[in-house]
C-alpha cells in the first residue's frame, strides 16, 4: 500500500485539488481514495492501468465532495479566478503574458472542462481511458475536449489575448 | 435554413482536429498519429491550431506541477484509518495452515519425534530412487540452454528475412507490438546497443522484397533505423 501511495498520491492529489479547489478537502480526498483502494483491492481486474482506476475513484469522490458544497460558493470562486483585481502596471504586464493568462483561464474553466483537459494533457490519458474515468462515450470525450478548448479561447479573448484560434 | 445548417457543419470539428490534443500529449496509437502528421503537413490552418494546443499542453502541465504535493497529514490519516479497519476474514489457505498447526500442537513431543524420524527416512528413500532413475537415463553429455542447431533459426536461401531495427526513444510498447503484428515480425534478439534483431514471417523473400520491406519500415514513425541482415 505504501508503494502504491508513494507512486500515485501526488497525481491523485493534484487531480482532486483541480476538481475541488480546496487543499484540505483534496487531502481528505486522497485518504478516502486510497482507503477505498485498500478495501477493494480484490475488485481491481487489471483491465485498465492502476492510475486510471485511481483517477476514476478520485473523480467520483471529488464530485461527491463538490455536491456537499454550495453552488454559489463555487460560482464565486470561478469568477474570482478570472476577475481583474487591480489595474496596476505589474498586473497589466502579467496579463500580456500569455502563459500566465492561460493558466488563469485554465483555472476558470468549468469542472467538466477542467477535468478533461487535465486528464488528457497532464495525466496523459488516451481517449479510451478518459472515457473510462469520466464514464462517457469516446466520441463525447473528443467533442467535450474540443469545446473545453473553445471555451478556453473565449476566456483568453475576454482577457485580451488572441492566439489565432478559433 | 440551408445556409444555417451549412454554417453549423462548418463549425463542426473534423475527426483529425479533435485528435490534435492527444497527438500533442503523445497518447495516440501509431496509425492515428500518422494520420494526424499527414494532415498537419498539408493543412496550415490545422498546424496553426496545433501550435496553440502545444502551448495549452505545456501550460496545463505547468499549472498542475505548481500545485505541489499533499502534506504528511494525508498519509498519516490514511494509515490510521487502515489500522482502525476491522480485521479481515482470514483466507481459506490461512485457515488450513492454522488447522495443521493445531494438529501438530496437539501431538506429544515423543510422537512428534518419531514422526519426524519416519519422515526423514521416507525422504532419503525417495531421493535415492530419483537419483537412481536419473543416473540410468543420463545420455552422458551436457545440454545447453540455447536452442539446438535444428531448432535455431534457419540460415541460407530458405531463411526468413531478418533485420536490425532501432525504435524511436519515445516509442510505446503498444506501438511496437502493433508494428510487430502488422509486419508479422518477432524479436529474436536484442536490445544490443539499442538494436533489436527482428524476424519477418516464416518464409524466405527475394532481395527486392526485402529492400521494399526495409524501405517501408524506415517510413514508420517509431522506427529510426532498419537494416536487413542475413
Amino acid at each position: 500500500m505504501q508503494v502504491l501511495y508513494g507512486r500515485h498520491h501526488v497525481r491523485v492529489f493534484r487531480f482532486g485539488l483541480r476538481l475541488v479547489r480546496d487543499e484540505q478537502v483534496a487531502e481528505d480526498l486522497i485518504s478516502e481514495v486510497f482507503l477505498d483502494v485498500w478495501r477493494q483491492a480484490g475488485k481491481f481486474e487489471g483491465r485498465s492501468a492502476v492510475s486510471t482506476w485511481l483517477l476514476a475513484i478520485t473523480r467520483f469522490k471529488a464530485l461527491s465532495a463538490l455536491r456537499r458544497r454550495k453552488d454559489a460558493e463555487l460560482d464565486d470562486e470561478a469568477a474570482n479566478a478570472i476577475e481583474d483585481s487591480s489595474d496596476d502596471p505589474e498586473v497589466a504586464v502579467q496579463k500580456k503574458d500569455t502563459g500566465e493568462a492561460l493558466r488563469r483561464c485554465l483555472t476558470a474553466l468549468s469542472q467538466e472542462h477542467r477535468e478533461i483537459i487535465d486528464l488528457v494533457y497532464y495525466h496523459e490519458k488516451s481517449v479510451e481511458e478518459v472515457a473510462e474515468i469520466v464514464g462517457i462515450p469516446e466520441n463525447t470525450v473528443k467533442t467535450r475536449l474540443f469545446y473545453a478548448r473553445k471555451k478556453l479561447a473565449e476566456l483568453l479573448k475576454a482577457a485580451g489575448i488572441e492566439r489565432g484560434w478559433p | 435554413m440551408m445556409a444555417m445548417s451549412k454554417k453549423m457543419l462548418e463549425q463542426e470539428p473534423s475527426e483529425i482536429e479533435m485528435l490534435l490534443p492527444w497527438h500533442a500529449a503523445g497518447t495516440l496509437n501509431a496509425r492515428d498519429a500518422r494520420r494526424v502528421d499527414e494532415a498537419l503537413a498539408r493543412d496550415p490552418e490545422l498546424a496553426r491550431q496545433y501550435a496553440v494546443i502545444r502551448q495549452e499542453y505545456a501550460e496545463t502541465i505547468d499549472l498542475n506541477e505548481s500545485l505541489g504535493a499533499p502534506s504528511a497529514r494525508a498519509m498519516q490519516k490514511l494509515f490510521a484509518a487502515i489500522d482502525a479497519e476491522p480485521a479481515r476474514k482470514p483466507a481459506v489457505s490461512l485457515k488450513i495452515s492454522a488447522g495443521i498447526s493445531a494438529f501438530f500442537a496437539s501431538l506429544s513431543p515423543r510422537t512428534l519425534a518419531w514422526s519426524a524420524s519416519l519422515g526423514a527416512v521416507a525422504l532419503l528413500l525417495q531421493a535415492g530412487v530419483i537419483g537412481a532413475v536419473l543416473v540410468k537415463n543420463q545420455p552422458g553429455s551436457f545440454q545447453t540452454a540455447s536452442l539446438s542447431p535444428a531448432e535455431s533459426h534457419e540460415l541460407g536461401p530458405n531463411a526468413p528475412p531478418h533485420a536490425l531495427v532501432r525504435f524511436a526513444p519515445d516509442a510505446r510498447v503498444t506501438d511496437i507490438t502493433a508494428l510487430l503484428d502488422n509486419y508479422q515480425a518477432s524479436i529474436v534478439d536484442g536490445a544490443k546497443g539499442g538494436l533489436f534483431r527482428l524476424q519477418f514471417g516464416n518464409k524466405a523473400m527475394t532481395k527486392d522484397e526485402i529492400a521494399g520491406l526495409m524501405n517501408k519500415l524506415q517510413t514508420e514513425k517509431i522506427v529510426t533505423l532498419a537494416v536487413a541482415t542475413p
